[in-house]
């Protein structure tokens, strides 16, 4: 079972995913010990109330004179009020000291992620995010609990010593029992039964994807009844394992509080035939009974540990990671980079065919070059290796100076024909490959190469804010002059730089949005300039009417431009068609016309 | 969000009939649980009165033990129901959900609605079990534990029973009260902290876009203080939000004081027996327990209740007839659209259209993209209905045929396919899974996929990954035509089988799609000249309206 393997993998690194996650905590100790000191004072009063209240009565019961009662009275009322203001204060501070620590954890993880590659799926990111809140629930959830419990259990063992240690005898081993064991068997059932769960799960949601989205084939040839039965089959399966896994974990429930009265009989017991004073005997016996509801708190703790132990795990990962140097590498060439894509080739998964397959692009100043094809093709991972924001697994992305014939700045477009064949014009060119761009300094490259891509993402913040990203130094007439290019100038104008815009830009329509992003990358304005699918979400008339403006202000400068519209494309030097990572054709101008489009 | 607030929602009960028979169970667990609480703290009480006066009593500390060990497994026995309650409205609300796809057909599920549904079913719904194994054993617990408690407080002392029967009311109360006031303290903070909360996924989300213009170094201080400013906001409401645990709390520890500092003096005046005191001393944080419980495992059982909420409103949209007669489907006859008109809410699709499909024509049908070229399939398909006029086939009204019947003389090559998590074989035999090996790759030689399938390790056995990850989109038509080969159905519809292809899969697909169209009535969406040529007539469909171009 590969459930077991996997166990194994994280039985063996649980030592240090604790050790990377609570390494935040170190800086705060000060502040845990406070709150762990208070939830055991917290846990300890309610325990005293029970116990104080006990022998209150069992003394008043000898009807000695009231004086004899007065300060179990008085303790009684104050554990009551105590209590409930304890609970309150430990939860404020034990709060403020985990909120603390996930403020640096989130700074870390952040610096972390920004020099992996970047995550392409949005439940990825917002999976991470909850993972970075497991270490809360670690703080607030499984681990004070269990530091409270555990000096309340030591107080306890420690209090029944000093009248007998036969009775903390007992005390303990019941105690070991309710609060250790079976804990450590609750948690123990709770990562079976994710392990078990989550493949049943998983199943499950293809099963759902292919009823949901593949609903109108399964219609049309008459397989829906198959596939729903497919999908309840499982559906049931999933219902069986949990309604087993929940049969073990109340059976779990059941044995800790039946356990716990046992202890409080045996305690008292005990205690009787060690001939302890018969007020003592019904206080020890309520007060192991309170401890033993304790421990049942360590139930829960110890479910909700083995519950995030995969974000944890996941965040711990990360944080694993050194810290991000500080930037360097080579100075970015100014004025005019060559690149060139040399049978460059990439892979996602080693189990999936390659998204890139042995490309070759050349791209001296002044080319202009779009790349078509269908979705999936490998158009956008093209462009990340131009940016930088992945390496290719096989093949060389370099980036030199510009040749010296070659191509003529300014007449670029004129010479129809060019040379479409990269390895030719690399044959008479330089020479040289140039400096694979991983070597520049990647904090600058994006001077050379960067612009609107398929991840754009708009912050939640003004209009001037988004734009100022991509130049900070950038004056309010150049951000109108921008929006301008882009075809947003008339809505600048109405709405001025300061609206926000919305969460990832939800308060813009879909064309804004896309021009907002189209107006940044403008206002960047790169060596070269990738723009993918840059004119999604506008009807076809201004689509045409905004790729042209931005064309026309780049003027001889190089554009790489991904699209699935084949209109347009006459002002390109090369047009390169992708399908399944592979380069099916490629042509010069006169490419789109011949072929109807 | 108020349907959502209450905690328990009755349509689950006309939802899943058979959670009617779990509530009951739930309600009789319930009442034993209270019967064995008071069991056993009446044992407890004498084991303890005994033993003050140095006296063993083997029957009560059996008692207690026995009701002990009763109230335990009863407990986990509600813990059970609960869940085994929430196994069964998961499974049930999924098969509604995905019935509720079947019934109402594709055309349904446009748009958002599809991922949402999708979401929902998988996993959305798992968040009920906080909800079931949390929260309502405790909700039913704090109805039938308070009442035993006080019965049998009112028959050991009347006195305690009354200030538990006054201060019992101030959980609620308070709690709803307190409730109140936080909100209206955090609404004031909400757009301040819901704003701060989402920056780090804002951040995170921009990543690319901050790499992309070389400012994500400098955001990691931004990150920083954005999240130690909310550390401050969310501070600022937990002052308040935690008084509502406060106030739970001391509720039940000063009742505890509030009882037992009385009983104590009234002992001390030999005016009660201390197997009474015990009693009401051991039954008293008994009755506000669960109450508590419930308290603080609401806010977590939200999740669950708006998943339940999002599936009734899903359901109650899905209501309504299913498509769709019963009447047996007659085989090759002419198909006639009369008049059809296809009306959305903002759109036309259809405008009046009458349309006759002779056996063994071949209708190519050319216009603009958005023009009601797809409407059109879609009728034929079932996927929607007519808003005015009828379609006829062999004379009989398409809505009064069964539905099933009437397809399986379709055969279906959509625009995108959509590809099953499956092998590639039971991908090509949708709908006939018992069809013979060789047919199946027969239709995949036809469907010019027999080199796609040679070149896989596993051939036609290889199993596709979620939606068809692994297929070009080449492949993926192709394997559409290769399902329509198969079927060997008499109607063909096929909705531009050659868009966004490259031009050596076009060549494929174009001739494979010309040698399944030889010898059958077929409909077909076409842009290429190469697929014209296989037409027996044209039409032209523009904003709704049909205009014949030429009649061979």
């Amino acid at each position: 079972m590969s459930g077991i393997g996997e166990a194994a993998v994280r039985g063996m690194r649980r030592d240090s995913v604790m050790r990377r996650v609570l390494a935040f905590a170190y800086p705060l100790r000060w502040r845990f010990v406070g709150a762990g000191l208070l939830a055991a004072g917290t846990e300890a009063a309610g325990l005293g109330l029970m116990a104080a209240a006990t022998w209150l009565l069992a003394t008043a019961a000898g009807q000695p004179p009231l004086i004899a009662l007065s300060i179990a009275i008085v303790l009684v009322r104050a554990l009551a009020i105590g209590r409930g203001v304890l609970r309150y204060v430990e939860r404020l501070a034990s709060h403020d000291a985990v909120l603390r620590m996930v403020t640096e954890v989130r700074a870390r993880i952040f610096a972390a992620l920004v020099d992996r590659p970047p995550a392409r799926r949005a439940d990825a990111l917002s999976r991470m995010v909850s993972d970075v809140d497991a270490v809360q629930d670690l703080v607030i959830r499984v681990l004070l609990p269990m530091a409270a419990a555990g000096l309340v259990a030591v107080a306890a063992v420690g209090t029944a010593l000093l009248a007998d240690p036969a009775v903390a005898l007992v005390l303990l081993a019941g105690l070991l029992v309710t609060g250790v064991a079976l804990p450590l068997l609750a948690a123990r059932l709770a990562r079976h039964g994710s392990a078990r769960l989550a493949p049943l799960r998983a199943a499950y949601a293809v099963d759902t994807v292919d009823l949901v989205h593949g609903a109108a084939d399964l219609a049309a040839f008459g397989a829906r009844p198959e596939y729903e039965a497919r999908g309840a089959a499982h559906a049931d399966e999933l219902a069986r394992v949990e309604r087993a896994l929940a049969r073990r974990s109340f059976a779990v429930d059941a044995a800790a509080t039946a356990f716990g009265g046992v202890t409080a009989m045996a305690v008292m017991i005990t205690a009787m035939s060690r001939g302890l004073p018969g007020v003592w005997l019904a206080v020890l016996a309520v007060a192991t009974l309170a401890a033993g509801e304790l421990a049942l708190s360590l139930l829960a703790a110890a479910r909700k540990g083995a519950e995030i132990q995969g974000s944890l795990r996941r965040v711990a990962e990360l944080l694993g990671e050194p810290a991000p140097a500080a930037s360097g590498g080579l100075p970015v060439p100014d004025g005019s980079v060559h690149l060139r894509l040399r049978g460059a080739g990439v892979r996602y998964r080693a189990d999936a065919p390659p998204a890139l397959h042995d490309i070759d692009l050349d791209l001296p100043p002044g080319r202009r070059v779009a790349v078509v094809g269908p979705s999936g093709a490998g158009k956008s991972t093209l462009l990340a290796l131009l940016t930088g924001a992945i390496t290719p697994d096989s093949g060389r992305v370099t980036a030199g100076p510009a040749p010296a014939q070659p191509t003529v700045p300014g007449a670029p477009r004129s010479g129809a024909g060019g040379e479409p064949d990269p390895p030719t014009a690399d044959a008479d060119g330089t020479g040289a490959d140039g400096t694979p761009i991983a070597a520049f300094d990647r904090e600058r490259w994006p001077a050379a190469v960067t612009g609107l891509l398929a991840d754009a993402h708009l912050f939640h913040a003004s209009v001037r804010d988004n734009l100022l990203l991509a130049r900070p130094a950038a004056t309010d007439d150049e951000l109108v002059a921008a929006c301008r290019t882009a075809g947003l100038g008339d809505w600048v104008d109405a709405h001025g730089l300061d609206v926000r815009v919305g969460e990832d830009g939800a308060e813009l329509s879909g064309g804004q949005r896309q021009r907002l992003a189209l107006a940044r990358a403008v206002l960047a304005d790169p060596q070269v300039l990738l723009l993918d699918e840059p004119t999604e979400g506008l009807d076809p008339a201004q689509a045409d009417a905004v790729l042209a403006a931005v064309l026309a202000h780049r003027g001889d400068r190089s554009v790489v431009l991904v699209t699935h519209r084949l209109t347009g494309l006459d002002a390109f030097d090369e047009v390169v068609v992708l399908d399944g990572g592979r380069v099916k054709e490629r042509g010069t101008q006169g490419w789109v016309r011949a072929h109807g489009g | 969000m108020d349907s959502v607030a209450r905690p328990f929602d009755p349509r689950l009960l006309r939802q899943v009939p058979s959670t009617r028979r779990d509530v009951v169970l739930l309600g009789v667990l319930g009442a034993a649980v209270a019967i064995t609480v008071v069991t056993a703290a009446a044992a407890l009480a004498r084991a303890l009165a005994a033993a003050v006066e140095l006296r063993l009593d083997p029957a009560a500390i059996t008692g207690f033990l026995l009701a002990l060990t009763a109230r335990a497994a009863l407990t986990s026995g509600l813990g059970v129901v609960a869940a085994r309650m929430a196994a069964t409205v998961k499974a049930s609300l999924r098969a509604d959900l995905l019935g509720a796809v079947g019934r109402r057909g594709p055309g349904w599920l446009a748009g958002q609605r599809a991922g949402e549904l999708a979401t929902l079913t998988g996993r959305g719904l798992d968040a009920l079990d906080g909800y079931f194994t949390g929260y309502l054993p405790q909700l039913v617990l704090g109805v039938t534990v308070p009442v035993g408690v006080l019965a049998m407080l009112a028959f050991a002392d009347l006195a305690s029973a009354v200030i538990v029967l006054v201060t019992l009311p101030l959980i609620p109360i308070f709690g709803i009260l307190v409730g109140w006031q936080t909100r209206i303290a955090t609404e004031r903070q909400w757009r301040r902290l819901s704003m701060l909360g989402g920056h780090f996924l804002d951040m995170l989300s921009g990543l690319p876009t901050l790499k992309a213009f070389g400012r994500a170094r400098a955001q990691v201080t931004a990150v920083r203080e954005m999240a130690d400013r909310h550390r401050e906001a969310t501070m600022r409401t937990l002052r308040i939000a935690f008084l509502s645990a406060l106030v739970l709390e001391l509720v039940g520890t000063i009742s505890v004081a509030l009882v037992a500092v009385p009983v104590g003096l009234r002992l001390l005046g030999g005016g009660m027996t201390l197997t009474a005191a015990f009693t009401v001393l051991l039954l008293t944080p008994e009755a506000y327990a669960p109450l508590r419980a419930a308290g603080t495992k609401f806010h977590a059982s939200m999740e669950g209740l708006t998943a339940l909420d999002q599936a009734f409103t899903l359901l109650a949209a899905a209501g309504g007839g299913s498509a769709g007669g019963t009447r047996t489907a007659p085989r090759g006859g002419v198909i006639e659209l009369r008049g059809v008109t296809v009306a959305y809410e903002r759109t036309t699709a259809l405008r009046d259209v009458d349309l006759t499909i002779r056996p063994g024509e071949r209708i190519a049908l050319v216009g603009p993209s958005g023009g009601g070229k797809s409407t059109l399939l879609d009728l034929l398909l079932g996927f929607t209905t007519p808003t005015a006029g009828r379609i006829l086939v062999d004379g009989v009204d398409l809505a009064e045929l069964d539905l099933d019947g009437w397809r399986r003389q379709l055969g279906w090559v959509p625009q995108r396919a959509h590809l099953f998590a499956d092998t590639l074989a039971a991908n090509i035999a949708l709908g006939t899974p018992d069809a013979p090996r060789e047919r199946i790759a027969q239709a995949a030689r036809a469907a010019a996929l027999g080199p796609v399938v040679d070149a896989l390790p596993q051939g036609l056995d290889t199993v596709l990954g979620e939606r068809g990850h692994g297929l070009s989109s080449g492949e993926r038509q192709r394997l559409a035509l290769a399902r329509a080969f198969l079927r060997d159905a008499p109607l063909l519809l096929l909705d531009e089988p050659t868009a966004r292809l490259d031009a050596a899969s076009e060549q494929a697909v174009v001739s494979s799609t010309l040698s399944l169209v030889e010898g059958r009535t077929a409909l077909l969406v076409a842009h290429r000249p190469a697929l014209l040529a296989a037409a027996t007539r044209v039409v032209r469909i523009d904003q709704g309206t049909l205009h014949e171009l030429v009649t061979a």
